[in-house]
């Protein structure tokens, strides 16, 4: 490991030792906030998996349905039965912080504008009911999906930059600086015992 | 801050989602999808994308991973391929390094 490029001086030894303490102090923080983070993100992962192979076995429910709707429907009235609907979906967006990032949370707010399906029951098929409906009945699980995922995405972003400052800390930073705190050590040591020696020929000739 | 929710999808799929409330943009190919997307980013916070059209803008959609909003989430086309699987796979790899939860392969 290269030590870094300073003068061997009892200054530089003082400034570099603050900066070990430092950087040793730094490390153990940034370990347990990846160790923490870590703990958190498996905890949402796990839901996460759960959330989605329930979305999307019962979305292909929903899409089946509604291709069977589709199949037996002109398509032309399919449009305009589809095109106007009886709810409008908002979503109240928040951040929450989970371990200093800023993640979504969605809420889902429905805004019913009349009452039941938006089209005549003699338009179209039962499936199509079924399907509008259930898709309807869906949608919180999967905003609550989108939340959970994006989660999972943010804080494995998050969880890959810590892990790297970790190991530059732990492996380039801390050596450096105690490879550099050695050298001066032992380069004062040196000039001590070279001056002592010094002093000590002085003696013996006198 | 009360924000909007879209679908981005082809075709049929996305009829559906359009009679549940949701704003729809029709989009038949990823190139289509991937100008739509940056179009509608700004204005909609919660955007649902069809898996086939989800799969290959992988790259596309990981800019969005660095801010909260808006969340791109891929749902199943028809029949599931198991893309949003994937992407928690992916996720996972990334983060730990080891499978914890899909033992599978």
């Amino acid at each position: 490991m290269a030590r870094l490029n300073v003068n061997p001086t009892r200054m530089e030894l003082k400034k570099l030792k603050a900066r070990l303490s430092t950087a040793v102090r730094g490390h153990k923080l940034l370990k347990d906030k990846s160790d923490e983070m870590i703990r958190r993100f498996t905890v949402i992962l796990r839901e996460t998996k759960v959330l989605r192979e329930e979305v999307e076995s019962e979305l292909s429910d929903v899409l089946k349905q509604f291709s069977i709707a589709r199949s037996i429907t002109p398509s032309f009235e399919a449009e305009t039965a589809f095109s106007m609907p009886s709810v409008a979906v908002q979503a109240e967006c928040e951040t929450e912080s989970v371990m200093g990032v800023d993640v979504p949370k969605v809420e889902l707010v429905r805004t019913k504008r009349a009452e039941g399906l938006p089209y005549a029951y003699s338009e179209i098929t039962s499936e199509a009911d079924y399907s509008v409906q259930k898709a309807s009945e869906l949608l919180p699980k999967m905003v609550a999906l989108a939340q959970s995922e994006k989660t999972v995405r943010m804080l494995a972003e998050e969880i890959e930059r810590n892990k790297r400052r970790v190991n530059a800390l732990e492996y380039v930073m801390i050596p450096q600086l105690e490879e550099t705190i050695k050298y001066i050590k032992d380069k004062l040591d040196e000039n001590e015992r070279a001056a002592v020696v010094r002093l000590m020929k002085v003696k013996s000739k006198a | 801050m009360t924000g909007k929710m879209a679908i981005v999808g082809n075709g049929d799929e996305i009829m559906v989602f359009k009679a549940a409330g949701l704003a729809t943009f029709p989009a038949e190919d990823e190139k289509k999808a991937r100008e739509t997307l940056r179009k509608i980013a700004k204005e909609y916070q919660v955007i649902f994308l069809t898996e086939d059209l989800a799969k290959p803008l992988t790259e596309f959609l990981k800019r969005f991973d660095e801010e909260p909003y808006p969340v791109v989430v891929s749902i199943p086309s028809g029949n599931s391929e198991g893309y949003g699987i994937e992407v928690l796979k992916m996720a996972m790899e990334r983060a730990l390094g080891v499978d914890i939860l899909f033992h599978n392969d």
